[in-house]
């Protein structure tokens, strides 16, 4: 009562099968599928228009080590105040390494009272996640942090 | 089949700064995914979500694949005057969805 011999031939050629189909896999699905930092260089001169952007005001709130990239919270707030003649006009959420580098685009008005904005986010790798406030007098601050994540989004199979 | 879920204070003194949290529920498909098969999964996603006070705009949202299933928004206003908030999800496919909510300031 032995194993039919050729169920090790069978074993290999299962392996092999799926050995092929996860070498090519990736290079189907993950290569398109990936924002490069041009990308985001570019997003982010879509939005200041190539003005300079400097570091600070903005507070970036996401947690550094994400186990689950399918949701992972997000508070941008800014340091400035929201008076009519001086606010934030818009907060831009940018990744580096997701399929698009566009996360959100928020438009406040001076009524807001407090320019902070919470939502959930998804992220397809460990990557950099970069915030950039729109001030009413057309300067624009940012803020990055860079997220661990464990288990990526976005691109994994439909069952 | 989708559903709203809007948190604002229903009472609140003028000149307090409330917070109003909004949450759809949302596949928000992402369009980079593919089947077993191969084939790719067509986007559907929640593209613009607004809210007004008493017909005037106060907070709007650009939304991209990157945000999570059932989209969960934040955001801050000062209160003024009573009224009513009006909130649109807009996205692809028509999706088209509204909600109202409704304040006492005093």
């Amino acid at each position: 009562m032995h194993p039919p011999p050729n169920s090790t031939r069978r074993q290999f050629l299962g392996l092999a099968g799926a050995a092929a189909v996860l070498g090519t896999a990736p290079v189907v699905t993950l290569r398109p599928a990936e924002a490069t930092p041009e990308m985001l260089a570019s997003a982010i001169r879509n939005v200041t228009g190539g003005a300079a952007v400097k570091t600070g005001k903005v507070k970036l709130d996401v947690p550094p080590l994400v186990e689950n990239g399918n949701t992972v919270p997000l508070t941008v707030s800014v340091a400035h105040p929201m008076a009519p003649e001086d606010h934030v006009s818009s907060i831009h959420v940018f990744n580096e390494k997701n399929p698009q580098p566009n996360v959100a685009n928020f438009h406040l008005s001076p009524h807001a009272g407090r320019a902070q904005v919470s939502t959930r986010i998804r992220l397809t790798d460990s990557q950099k996640v970069v915030a950039i406030a729109k001030l009413s007098d057309g300067s624009f601050w940012s803020a990055s942090v860079d997220v661990v994540v464990t288990l990526a989004a976005c691109t994994e199979e439909v069952i | 089949m989708a559903s709203a879920l809007i948190n604002v204070p229903a009472k609140a003194k003028r000149g307090d700064i409330i917070e109003i949290k909004t949450l759809m529920s949302h596949i928000m498909e992402s369009g980079y995914r593919h089947k077993a098969s191969g084939e790719a999964v067509p986007r559907d996603i929640i593209t613009s979500f607004t809210c007004h006070f008493n017909g005037a705009e106060i907070f709007r949202a650009d939304l991209f694949p990157a945000i999570a299933a059932n989209p969960f928004f934040s955001f801050f206003t000062t209160a003024t005057e009573s009224g009513k908030f009006e909130f649109e999800w807009i996205g692809d496919k028509g999706f088209s969805e509204t909600a109202s909510a409704s304040i006492s300031v005093e």
